[in-house]
């Protein structure tokens, strides 16, 4: 009856991981908070986005034929006017005042006079300024016998043709952003999820369940069951969060290029399990070295280090250039690659081969720490009290 | 080749200088009681340690029927650290069905025999608690739980009665007297050696990591020197002095405590006694354990 296969042995102890992990009020909690900052930034987004370029503007007496030329001239420039019209200018000042109107414009065409509340922004005045010389370019060419509406219409035809060497990406901006959110959930994620496979190392130890555990379990079972577990708990957060992030910016319009969120969080998901893979066991490994949670930090900041790192100095880097040659070297180094990596895969700027490069890096550290990880963690797991010296379980 | 035997054959530890395990080496029948004691540091824990596995043994070896215990094997022991472990914030149903898989058994089997024996120790209202909100004496239940759950065929229990109520105490030792009678080698360490001497079929004392006795409690007391207990109210004070075999006499009151040489003839004895005038109580008295082990540890100090 007592036959218990090593692939069961796993699938037990990642099971009791798993489940105890998904069924805390921390995973629940955390997830809803994260997906609410993030609905709550889309949100601010859509919102900015919609109150940055639209401007309102009041216009009395003479100025109000201006309402459609303003939002002609204005749309060239990028921005949306409403017009409202006034009679009582006192009044539109007070409001001007309130904040609720961004500028009065009345007086004659040739000779606007503009109330703002503190300064009139660059378009709009831009916009203004070409209605007026518009105005005063008009008198003077019926003045001169030129009719008006044909002389526009061929100023109008008179462009430069640009032709653009190395055309930018229009959707640039939006590949940054979808980048560095992978980047950062990356970066949550193993940092959470890593310090969770420590902190169950540790709580074993300190309770001493351990050595119930390891009467039937081999160590190498007892750290795969717990590496799998808790990250596959981790894989579950990063796919809600991402989904739920993806459906929510779509929906809202805060990014129009789906399909490249959608392979970003799938690269995600594959540098996520390479990256956990690397740090869990590292995590592990420094984790058996010490008996109590109060030690834990101390032996952990070295790794959280090169995390923090990797993610501050990489993400630095990428905003500035993420094409440097820098960021690239850095992109596939194992330590860096599963944070950097797949943020310049969402920005499209790694070459295939780069890719390739990091991910047979990757797998070829986790081997190595796997095996070195492994060899500490067992060595170490059983010694409590005074903390483990790392040359005595290496030996 | 033996069948149902536990056995620590010359077992040694060293830790850096000190010398933990020196050749220690007993064995445990089946349907066997076998009560391990010794002072503090004399090596119990580390013996069990190395018979469970969790510590590897620097010469010796520790056998089940005769062939070197393996992981397989050592699935069919069950445990008890003398440092209690359990997960505190697991639920105590959970942590002991748990355990049993990981012992072995299918899932279904793991949840029949942790109910089993949830409501055998007593512990049915609190099996949906976490572990670290039961009381300490009730976490050492589950603990006992945890060491039985997977129906183990050898039990090695390190100091399984320390903390424990009497209700407790009379729980544990059917408990393991039962599971002795089904064929199980039993084997546990403890401090109080009234109880061992009460449960235990064969006891063993060890002295800086080596056994220096082994046997039933008659078998040790065998050795021991016999008392004679004897309240001759009219007595003279030096009534015995000059009887054949008697060592020493001491007296309290009108009760004179005579120690013996093995081959006196304690009824000469008797009636010297009653040879002075009446004679309320005369008792020969064995050496408990407890003096036994005090006589073993005193040797210690001696050598």
């Amino acid at each position: 009856m007592s036959t218990l296969t090593p692939s069961r042995a796993v699938f037990l102890v990642a099971r009791r991981e798993f489940t105890t992990k998904v069924r805390t009020r921390s995973f629940l909690w955390g997830t809803l908070v994260i997906v609410a900052v993030l609905a709550g930034y889309v949100l601010l987004q859509t919102v900015l986005l919609d109150r940055a370029d639209r401007d309102t503007v009041a216009l009395n007496g003479q100025a109000t034929v201006l309402a459609e030329p303003l939002k002609q001239t204005a749309k060239s420039f990028g921005r949306e006017v409403d017009t409202v019209d006034v009679a009582d200018v006192a009044a539109a000042e007070e409001r001007v005042r309130a904040g609720e109107v961004d500028a009065l414009v009345s007086g004659a065409p040739d000779a606007l006079r503009v109330v703002v509340k503190d300064r009139l922004n660059d378009d709009l005045r831009n916009a203004i300024d070409l209605i007026v010389r518009q105005q005063v370019l008009d008198a003077q060419l019926a003045e001169a016998g030129v009719d008006p509406v044909e002389a526009a219409r061929d100023l109008d035809r008179a462009k430069v043709d640009v032709v653009a060497l190395q055309p930018e990406d229009s959707q640039q901006g939006q590949r940054l952003a979808i980048g560095l959110v992978i980047a950062a959930l990356l970066y949550y994620s193993l940092l959470v999820y890593g310090t969770m496979v420590a902190q169950g190392v540790v709580e074993e130890k300190s309770s001493r369940v351990v050595e119930i555990l390891l009467a039937t379990l081999r160590p190498w079972q007892l750290l795969l069951g717990k590496v799998i577990g808790l990250g596959l708990v981790g894989l579950l957060q990063l796919l809600l969060i991402g989904g739920i992030g993806l459906v929510l910016s779509s929906v809202s319009g805060v990014i129009d290029v789906t399909a490249v969120a959608g392979g970003a969080l799938a690269t995600g998901v594959l540098w996520y399990l390479l990256g956990f893979f690397l740090y869990a066991t590292v995590f592990a490994a420094a984790a058996s070295l010490v008996s109590r949670q109060e030690e834990l930090q101390s032996v952990l900041t070295p790794i959280s280090m090169a995390i923090v790192v990797a993610f501050v100095v990489g993400i630095n880097l990428m905003i500035q250039d993420a094409s440097d040659t820098l960021v690239a070297v850095l992109s596939m180094l194992p330590p860096f690659a599963p944070i950097l990596m797949p943020g310049r895969m969402a920005m499209g700027v790694a070459p295939a081969w780069q890719v390739l490069v990091a991910i047979v890096l990757a797998i070829a550290a986790v081997a190595a720490i796997t095996w070195l990880g492994g060899k500490v963690y067992a060595n170490a797991v059983l010694r409590t009290g005074a903390r483990v010296k790392l040359r005595d379980v290496l030996r | 080749m033996a069948q149902g035997v536990l056995e620590i054959d010359r077992v040694s530890k060293r830790y850096g200088e000190v010398v933990a395990l020196r050749d220690m080496t007993f064995d445990v029948r089946a349907g066997e009681l076998f009560g391990f004691v010794g002072s503090n540091g004399a090596g119990k824990t580390t013996t069990m340690r190395i018979a469970l596995g969790v510590l590897a043994a620097d010469a010796g070896e520790v056998r089940w029927n005769g062939a070197p215990v393996t992981l397989e094997t050592r699935r069919r022991i069950g445990y008890m650290p003398e440092e209690r472990g359990l997960y505190p914030k697991m639920k105590v149903l959970d942590q002991l069905v748990y355990l049993a898989e990981l012992h072995g058994m299918s899932t279904n089997d793991a949840h029949r025999s942790a109910e089993n024996w949830v409501a055998r120790l007593g512990l049915r209202d609190r099996r949906g608690d976490e572990v670290q909100k039961l009381s300490l004496g009730n976490q050492q239940r589950v603990q006992l739980a945890a060491a039985l759950v997977h129906e183990p065929d050898v039990l090695v229990l390190d100091e399984p009665f320390s903390g424990l109520d009497p209700v407790a105490v009379d729980v544990m030792s059917n408990v393991l007297r039962e599971k002795a009678s089904a064929g199980v080698p039993v084997v546990f360490s403890s401090h109080q050696l009234d109880l061992v001497e009460r449960l235990c079929d064969r006891v063993g004392i060890v002295r800086s990591g080596s056994l220096v006795a082994s046997g039933t409690v008659d078998e040790l007391r065998a050795g021991g020197a016999v008392e004679l207990v004897v309240d001759a109210p009219q007595a003279p004070p030096a009534w015995a002095d000059a009887l054949p075999g008697v060592h020493a006499v001491t007296a309290r009151g009108s009760r004179f405590v005579l120690e013996l040489a093995p081959d006196a003839d304690d009824q000469a004895v008797l009636h010297a006694a009653l040879a002075t005038g009446p004679v309320r109580e005369f008792t020969r008295q064995r050496p408990s354990l407890t003096e036994l082990f005090r006589s073993v540890v005193t040797e210690e100090r001696d050598s």
